[in-house]
């Protein structure tokens, strides 16, 4: 059994908020929703690292734990859903959430808001898959396309990967061990170096007796 | 004279074991309490048709794409 996540590679990513746009794009989310957002920390200095962040799909999710209309569910698949029949907009889930993955779209005037929208890691919600109703309140349904969500296969430098976490797990392990060591390293080489790319040059040996 | 000494420490182990006795304060979240409509699962419909293996491929085809590792060797 699948369990999707999603996984963002920090030395890759460029902070292009391609994956936000496409997100926006693929299910016509309104204006003031962001289901996903670019974070920057040390936004401008040497080291500065940019996160995809939206819904984890957590495994013991704090939103459906908190919700008192009992609105969310779990897929067989590891996907947390909720259903905006059922949602009155209270705002618990934001408050648990520690990703900020809740949104709230604006309905009418003094900020009052409407159904809470999360990403769906693009496996639309409870209504009759691939309809206009499942459309209309939680986006395009993909994985029932067959398809992975489009923001990590839109993701241009592919620092943003979804999918099975079994699969992604291995796919970065790859990744790791054929790049090198990281971390303290910063820039293409640490991202992108190919394992028959030559090494870099190490510093000759001191000779014993000299310092 | 015991009396006077006794019910002091008797208050001071009492105020010194009063955390001892606090309960659980995390709500005890119960699986599948969910209220709405029931979700199918994402093989259920064409093109998948109930095929689960099928789509399971297809899932698993379209993660490697995101290997580029496995695209440009």
């Amino acid at each position: 059994m699948a369990r999707m996540k999603f996984l963002c590679d920090a030395e890759r990513c460029i902070e292009c908020n391609g994956c936000v746009t496409a997100c926006k794009q693929e299910h016509e989310i309104p204006w003031g929703v962001n289901r996903r957002r670019v974070v920057t920390i040390n936004d401008g200095k040497p080291g500065e690292r940019s996160v995809s962040m939206a819904c984890m799909h957590c495994t013991d999710a704090p939103c459906q734990a908190v919700c008192p209309v009992n609105a969310f569910y779990t897929t067989a698949d590891g996907v947390v859903l909720h259903s905006k029949d059922i949602c009155i907009g209270c705002g618990y889930c934001f408050y648990a959430c520690p990703f900020g993955a809740p949104q709230y779209p604006r309905v009418g005037n003094f900020s009052s808001r409407g159904k809470m929208d999360k990403c769906t890691f693009c496996a639309g919600g409870p209504e009759k898959d691939m309809s206009d109703a499942e459309f209309k309140k939680y986006g395009r349904n993909r994985l029932a396309e067959g398809k992975l969500p489009a923001c990590a296969e839109m993701c241009s430098t592919k620092a943003l990967l979804g999918g099975d976490g079994d699969v992604l797990a291995d796919i970065y392990r790859e990744r790791v061990v054929s790049r090198g060591k990281g971390g303290e390293v910063w820039g293409w080489a640490t991202a992108y170096k190919r394992p028959d790319a030559p090494q870099t040059p190490q510093a000759p040996p001191v000779p014993k007796g000299k310092s | 004279m015991i009396r006077g000494i006794a019910m002091p420490c008797a208050a001071l182990a009492m105020a010194a074991l009063a955390a001892c006795g606090e309960r659980p304060q995390v709500i005890e979240y119960r699986q599948g309490t969910y209220q709405g409509k029931p979700d199918t699962p994402a093989y259920s419909n064409p093109p998948f048709n109930g095929n689960k293996a099928e789509w399971d491929r297809a899932m698993a085809t379209r993660a490697q794409n995101q290997n580029e590792y496995k695209r440009t060797r």
